[in-house]
């Protein structure tokens, strides 16, 4: 298993041609106190940095970005009840969708840790 | 391309980033918008205990002398000559078509002759601009005072160990006091629907001030984000969403604010408007919204009549309600649509959401409101 970042803070866990999907710590920390998420319906095909769900904070309304293309496979559903997960357990508990993926090639555009962690100035 | 000019600092900059405040541009100002805790935790806490907030970018103005007064009441709706000592008084300032340029607070804490108005930090120019159309400028000038909010049901219990006129005030009353030796202006009221209190001082009281109120344990600094939820909550207008130049105080919903007696007299700028607006209802009307699901329905979104996809109105303010734990906005319908519990719809992300108009506030007022004896 293998973890990838995007620009737009997005991370993407595969598993063979299975991945998982969620934001950043950093973004989460960015965003503050999450208080919805919007997920795609299940059987959705998402393309490469589209827009593929939207997180509300209290403050304000974020897109998030689909890192590959793929089809949608399985949502995290506790997030509609307790959608505080996104900010207590970002890379974990609080992941957003799984894809299928249509072409893992468009992975290799995708930052590694360390790179991503450069990427937000740590 | 055009440098943007730096924001102002407050005299708090360096504490907020001490305590983690998270800082952001607003009206001019760099102030925080949250601290760690977040804003959730903040609102609460503002809620439950008493919460700290650097309202400094607010400008605060006086009217030296009687004769400013009622030369100024000409701007403004409310009985302005009427206010007594140690009254304080929500209002607005008009332009000549009943439109609102700024909502500000008008104080009188003393028996003197100086009015103090707390006013927009967005507005300070634009109110300067009006204000000296009727007042001569030796007669009215801007303070360089800082302020700060302690909101919450504890606000008092906090501040009498200082004060006694913490005590002495009710709600919408001012005073002036000293508060650990610190000559303040201290009024009871705020922006939150709770118990509190603003405090003007002068910059080089601030710091010590702020470090005097939080050391009572039941203080917590807040930012923007929990100050804009609070007030929401509350049902409070905020500049440049619920109001602005071509919203009169009828449409808003602050009749309230309105003396009958000086409308009928004709004494105030847009009079003959404003009177017409409350005999025969305006083309709009502020409402508030309970929306249903959990995802905002943030300014800007258009409101629908269910069922018929015909525009009756806009969002200028919604977000989540940390105290309800569900989403509320508030906004402009037409008048056919304002009665509680019509149903609306609200489109976010080009879905409606269904909500219905609900009476305001959202959650109720807690203000203290013993009398201070004149």
């Amino acid at each position: 298993m293998t973890r990838k970042y995007t620009r737009d803070h997005e991370w993407i866990r595969t598993d063979g041609v299975r991945a998982t999907v969620g934001i950043t710590d950093f973004a989460q920390h960015a965003l503050g106190d999450i208080v919805f998420v919007e997920l795609p319906e299940i059987g959705r095909k998402l393309e490469k940095g589209k827009e593929a769900a939207v997180v509300e904070s209290v403050k304000a309304a974020s897109d998030v970005f689909a890192p590959v293309s793929g089809e949608v496979v399985d949502v995290n559903a506790a997030l509609k009840d307790d959608p505080a997960r996104v900010n207590s357990s970002p890379e974990d508990e609080g992941w957003f969708f799984k894809l299928k993926i249509s072409d893992a090639s468009e992975l290799d555009g995708l930052m590694d840790a360390e790179a991503y962690k450069q990427h937000t100035g740590d | 391309m055009a440098d943007r000019p730096p924001e102002f600092r407050t005299t708090l900059y360096d504490w907020h980033l001490a305590q983690g405040g998270k800082m952001m541009p607003f009206a001019g100002f760099s102030l925080p918008v949250q601290y760690p805790d977040g804003i959730i935790a903040e609102h609460l806490h503002a809620r439950s205990a008493a919460a700290l907030f650097d309202v400094s970018h607010m400008g605060q103005m006086v009217l030296r002398g009687r004769e400013s007064w009622k030369k100024f009441a000409r701007l403004v709706p409310g009985d302005v000559p009427g206010l007594k000592p140690w009254q304080m008084r929500y209002s607005c300032l008009l332009n000549e078509w009943g439109g609102v340029v700024d909502d500000i607070m008008i104080v009188r804490p003393d028996a003197g002759d100086d009015l103090w108005l707390i006013v927009n930090a967005a507005r300070r120019a634009a109110d300067t601009a009006l204000i000296g159309t009727v007042v001569p400028p030796e007669q009215v000038e801007m303070a360089a005072r800082d302020l700060v909010a302690l909101q919450g049901p504890k606000a008092a219990r906090v501040l009498v160990a200082y004060t006694e006129a913490a005590r002495a005030l009710s709600f919408m009353q001012a005073t002036w006091t000293e508060i650990h030796g610190i000559p303040a202006l201290l009024m009871r009221s705020g922006y939150t629907g709770e118990d509190g209190f603003e405090i003007s001082v002068e910059p080089r009281h601030t710091l010590e001030l702020t470090g005097v109120l939080m050391r009572h344990p039941d203080v917590k600094p807040a930012g923007l984000g929990a100050r804009d939820t609070l007030r929401l909550e509350a049902g409070l207008c905020l500049y440049g969403h619920e109001l602005d130049e071509k919203i009169t105080p009828v449409e808003a919903g602050l009749s309230w604010l309105i003396s009958r007696p000086r409308l009928a007299r004709g004494e105030f700028a847009g009079a003959s408007i404003i009177e017409a607006q409350i005999l025969n209802p305006p083309e709009r009307l502020r409402v508030g919204l309970v929306v249903d699901g959990r995802a905002p329905a943030r300014e800007g979104c258009e409101i629908q009549e269910p069922g018929k996809n015909r525009p009756v109105g806009v969002v200028t303010s919604g977000t989540f309600s940390p105290t309800l734990n569900h989403p509320i906005a508030m906004g402009y319908v037409e008048p056919a649509f304002a009665d509680p519990d019509q149903p609306l719809n609200l489109m976010v992300r080009g879905r409606p959401v269904p909500a219905r108009v609900t009476p305001l506030p959202f959650v109720s007022h807690r203000y203290e409101k013993q009398k201070k004896q004149n």
